[in-house]
């Protein structure tokens, strides 16, 4: 029972931190609250949805289409919305205001245009919705996709940060933007980059959750959100923290629900939020605030 | 001087405004009122701290039920002194969490903290009185919800204004400047900002507490939507949080414009609402912040001198 | 079905500047045009999806359908009126909701005003319906609250009945089905914390104890859980026959797939809302034959087979089985109601609502005591249709087929 508990808890943890990294790479290196993260995980779910009840097209090479398209759209508006922004604000509180504000348009008119395409109804498939048994637990193959990711996405991008020179500039623009030009980094372009590929990741959580979650053009705050707990917990712009935040609110939600009382799982991953930043207010990973 | 006159007079002006207005002009003006007390509330203190709270539908939200609990229990005077407190009592606990966060780290804090109130209410109200939506049938017109939401946008904007003129106020904005600073200048950063931070919740729980009557029926997805925490934030920071009529001033024109939006284009109000808000940022190309910015340096700049 | 839904949208735009460009100008009834009708619905927020589905595409037909056929007559009046639409989002919150019906009311002088989406908001209107003197056809609000209602509020209609409607129809049915053998005493409850699930519960859970069922679990969860391994785990292993869910939409496709990949099959399988959409045997694919639900239609209707046709062809999806036909009925009502009065005298087209009896989609209606008593309270996929197993005042339209298939696993 704990040990069922405690696989399932990993893999709901699995889509939780999935969900959140795209956003912690946008708000650490490219320094942009990005408000319509949410709604561009559902336009991915959207792109999924279409390819596959009209073309046929399984979402896994599905994925093939919608994860560059989310690296393009998100390249694109870092380069045509926000970089001006980021430009003509040198301090960071102001772009912080900036990014809310234009973000939050940004939300409107994502969720605005799938408003007018596929109506204000549930849209939902089922792909992949095959038990696959773990040590005697029973867990849908979908969602143990989404937790295989996250790893996989996690791991691999840690290693692309810490152990390559590109990652080197990457976290260069992160820790310190201001002097990184003075040796020789381009800020713009690593931000834009790094923005890019958190909508990439974005898009392919978009997928991987459309396949067992059903979704709704107004539904993208609510991944937003999430994803933003799931960042500010694990310390912001910090890979591993997403992941292992994740994971933890996974698990204490499903262990709440197995043992104390299913009513209360939500209450439990806020307070679990709120206690970890109480104890250490930079999040698990993070370094000093700010 | 002559200030304090004309907003006195304002003040009786619009105090008659129901006596000619119709229902839905009033129905406007308490929106717009409601709206206003929030943002002034919300910027009394995130203003010049700088700190960004998505808590105020948490306070909100707990003075409307507050009402609905105790509005056949108490009169209606003491229902409103009750919900008073729990806004205090609450944000004092609040305010001690959050002392050691910035940033980021406490918008989405407070965020949180907003879904926690909600989901414990659900959960009392499930589990202990096993039923969720609340009546409150309560003989308050909106005439009479506009007079009080009135009369509490005046004492907001005076206790703001009297906030800017004193040495809490400076403090304040000395913290938000740069804390280390304010406690090398013997600022009691603590006790001073959750004094602020206190004030604006209490009002903002009051608002929510007027506000009960209108719907007459009351859930915890009702009065803890998100979406208003949000919209207080961006009417402050588009009217300028640091002017004492900014955030009224962004509250007005912004409530409008979504009520003008949805009323002629019910089927697009999304997009182009989000157009505007991004035509909004590039169009103040100094950033939206700015002018409370410029303002904010001269103040202190007037402030440092003597 | 895009270019379907992109006319609409352009007509929806084009009547509401008209109706815009019209609001405030004096309207006499000899230069009268056109009926108006003005509503405020969610078309953005948490409930957009709920109205995209019950609400908004029964509006659309039945103003197409009424002016297709040339108008409403107006016999007092000596003329035929098309409709006219004011339309409003609430963006689902109260506070919109309440300012767009008093802007209905008394900007755009509209002759009536239909409802919004869900218990909440219907309540939540209430009083400014009444204060304004307009009928409220609340046609997706379930409220056992509903008989102190209608004396509180006179001219306010309640369509969907009541928490214990639903539940007591069931634990009958199930009552009926242990006489029989065909399950055993145990049930599993599950519900979401919010006004549906608590009132269905709250009914249910004493109604199931009294029948002697006993209840080995009975929880709720919260509204926006995604993730249901953990309830269903636990519940597979109780031995329950019957798995009981007051669940809303997102819920309700989750807690069936759920329950599919752990192979948790009892033989009565029931769930809330979301059930009776049309979308359910697109997510449940084959599973979806047996699942039984709130709601239900007469599967041998001709007149609801009609309606479910042309619904379909105007809005590019079918109506729901459960509160659709039951809002466009009460567009009927208010249909008829008023070409019997023949003019728009809102007062006396409440009391021929409240007195009345009406041919609509669902059948002859008659309300008592302002509220529709005549509802399918329990329904069950058979055979790709929703079908009624138990009613508040006839036999059920099917028996129910008990136990349900087995799970077909996912290919």
């Amino acid at each position: 029972m704990l040990l069922s508990a405690i696989l399932t808890g990993l893999v709901l943890g699995g889509t939780y931190a999935l969900v959140a990294m795209g956003l912690t790479l946008q708000y650490g290196v490219a320094r942009i609250m990005n408000l319509a993260y949410g709604d561009v995980i559902i336009a991915a779910s959207f792109g999924a949805f279409v390819l596959f009840t009209a073309l046929g097209i399984n979402p896994l090479l599905g994925m093939l289409v919608v994860i560059p398209a989310g690296f393009v759209l998100s390249w694109l508006i870092y380069a045509v919305m926000l970089q001006p922004l980021a430009r003509r604000s040198r301090d960071r509180g102001r772009l912080e205001g900036d990014s809310i504000l234009a973000t939050f348009g940004l939300l409107f008119v994502i969720q605005g245009v799938a408003l007018v395409i596929f109506g204000a109804g549930f849209q939902s498939y089922s792909f992949l919705a095959v038990p696959v048994d773990i040590l005697g637990t029973t867990i849908a193959a979908n969602r143990l996709l989404a937790f295989v990711l996250a790893v996989v996405f996690g791991l691999g991008l840690w290693l692309m940060l810490t152990r390559t020179r590109f990652g080197t500039v990457i976290r260069a623009v992160a820790a310190n933007p201001a002097s990184a030009p003075l040796v020789g980094i381009n800020v713009d372009s690593a931000a834009r980059f790094a923005f890019a590929l958190g909508g990439a990741l974005a898009a392919a959580g978009g997928v991987v959750v459309s396949m067992y979650l059903t979704f709704s053009a107004t539904m993208g705050v609510i991944f937003t959100m999430k994803a933003l707990i799931v960042v500010i917990m694990g310390g912001v712009g910090n890979l591993m923290g997403a992941l292992a935040a994740g994971l933890i609110l996974g698990l204490v939600e499903t262990l709440v629900a197995s043992f104390i009382d299913p009513g209360l799982t939500l209450a439990a991953t806020y307070l679990i939020f709120l206690a970890v930043l109480v104890i250490r207010p930079q999040g698990l990973f993070g370094k000093a605030a700010r | 001087m002559m200030k304090l006159l004309a907003a006195l007079v304002a003040l009786a002006a619009l105090a008659f405004v129901p006596a000619f207005a119709g229902p839905y002009p009033l129905g406007l003006g308490i929106g717009i009122l409601g709206y206003g007390v929030l943002a002034t509330a919300w910027a009394m203190f995130s203003g010049p701290t700088r700190y960004i709270s998505l808590a105020t539908v948490a306070f909100f939200g707990l003075g409307a039920y507050t009402v609905a609990v105790l509005a056949d229990v108490l009169p209606y005077p003491l229902v409103l002194l009750v919900a008073a407190l729990v806004g205090l009592v609450v944000a004092l606990i609040v305010g001690l969490a959050t002392l050691r966060l910035a940033g980021i780290y406490f918008v989405i804090f407070t965020f949180g903290l907003t879904e926690l109130v909600r989901q414990l209410v659900t959960y009392y109200e499930v589990n202990v009185t096993r039923t969720l939506g609340r009546y409150v049938f309560l003989p308050i017109g909106p005439e009479h919800i506009y007079w009080q939401l009135l009369a509490l946008l005046a004492a907001t904007l005076a206790i703001a204004f009297w906030v800017s003129r004193s040495r809490i106020g400076l403090a304040l904005r000395v913290i938000g400047d740069d804390p280390d600073v304010a406690s090398h200048l013997g600022v009691r950063i603590t006790r001073t900002k959750l004094t602020l931070f206190s004030i604006s919740c209490v009002i903002m729980t009051l608002a929510g507490a007027i506000q009960a009557p209108r719907w007459t029926y009351i859930e915890p997805s009702i009065v803890f939507n998100p979406t208003t925490s949000f919209l207080v934030v961006i009417m402050a920071l588009l009217g300028g949080p640091n002017r004492l009529f900014g955030p009224l001033l962004g509250a007005i024109p912004l409530f409008l414009l979504f009520e003008w939006l949805s009323a002629n284009f019910p089927n697009h109000y999304s997009i182009i609402l989000g157009l505007l808000f991004i035509a909004i940022v590039f169009v103040l190309p100094n950033g939206v912040l700015a002018a409370g910015d410029s303002l904010w340096s001269r103040l202190t700049r007037k402030a440092v001198r003597p | 079905m895009t270019t379907l839904r992109r006319r609409t949208v352009l007509q929806g735009m084009g009547v509401s500047a008209l109706a815009t460009a019209l609001a405030g100008l004096p309207v006499l009834a000899q230069d009268r045009t056109a009926i108006r009708i003005g509503y405020a619905v969610p078309k953005t927020g948490a409930n957009a999806a709920g109205a995209g589905i019950s609400t908004i595409p029964n509006y659309l037909l039945w103003v197409d359908d009424v002016n297709k056929a040339g108008g409403l007559e107006l016999s007092k009046l000596g003329v035929t009126l098309p409709l006219e639409v004011v339309e409003y989002d609430d963006r689902s919150t109260t506070e919109e909701l309440v300012r767009a019906i008093e802007r209905l009311a008394t900007q755009d002088n509209v002759d009536f005003i239909l409802p919004s989406w869900g218990t909440g908001p219907n309540l939540a209107s209430g009083p400014t319906f009444d204060r304004f003197g307009y009928p409220q056809l609340a046609a997706t609000a379930v409220t056992d609250m509903a008989p102190d209602l209608v004396q509180r509020w006179k001219h306010s209609f309640w369509m969907l009945g009541g928490g214990h409607d639903y539940a007591n129809a069931l634990v009958a049915l199930l009552v009926k089905q242990r006489e029989a053998g065909a399950i055993n005493n145990k049930v599993a409850i599950a519900s979401v914390a919010d006004g549906f699930g608590i009132d269905l519960s709250k009914a249910a859970t004493p109604a199931f104890t009294e029948a002697g069922f006993e209840l080995v679990y009975d929880k709720t969860y919260p509204l926006g859980t995604s993730d249901f391994a953990p309830i269903i785990n636990e519940v597979s292993g109780l031995g329950v026959d019957t798995f009981v869910a007051f669940s809303y939409p997102p819920d309700t496709f989750a807690l069936t797939q759920q329950a599919v990949v752990a192979n948790f099959s009892p033989k009565v399988f029931y769930l809330g809302v979301g059930t009776a959409f049309p979308i359910y045997p697109n997510v449940a694919g084959p599973n979806h034959d047996g699942v039984m639900g709130v709601g239900g239609i007469d599967p041998d209707s001709e007149a609801l087979a009609a309606y479910f046709e042309r619904h379909t062809a105007l809005n590019g999806q079918a109506p729901d089985s459960w509160a659709s036909a039951i809002t466009y009925a009460s567009l009927e009502i208010l249909q008829q109601a008023i070409e019997r009065v023949g003019d728009l005298d809102r007062e006396a087209v409440a009391n021929e609502i409240s007195t009345g009896e009406f041919d609509t989609v669902i059948g002859k209606v008659k309300l008592v005591d302002n509220q529709l008593r005549a509802l399918w309270t329990v329904g069950q996929w058979q055979g790709g249709k929703f079908v009624g197993l138990a009613h508040t005042e006839r036999d059920g339209a099917r028996d129910p087929v008990v136990p349900k298939p087995a799970w077909v696993p996912a290919a």
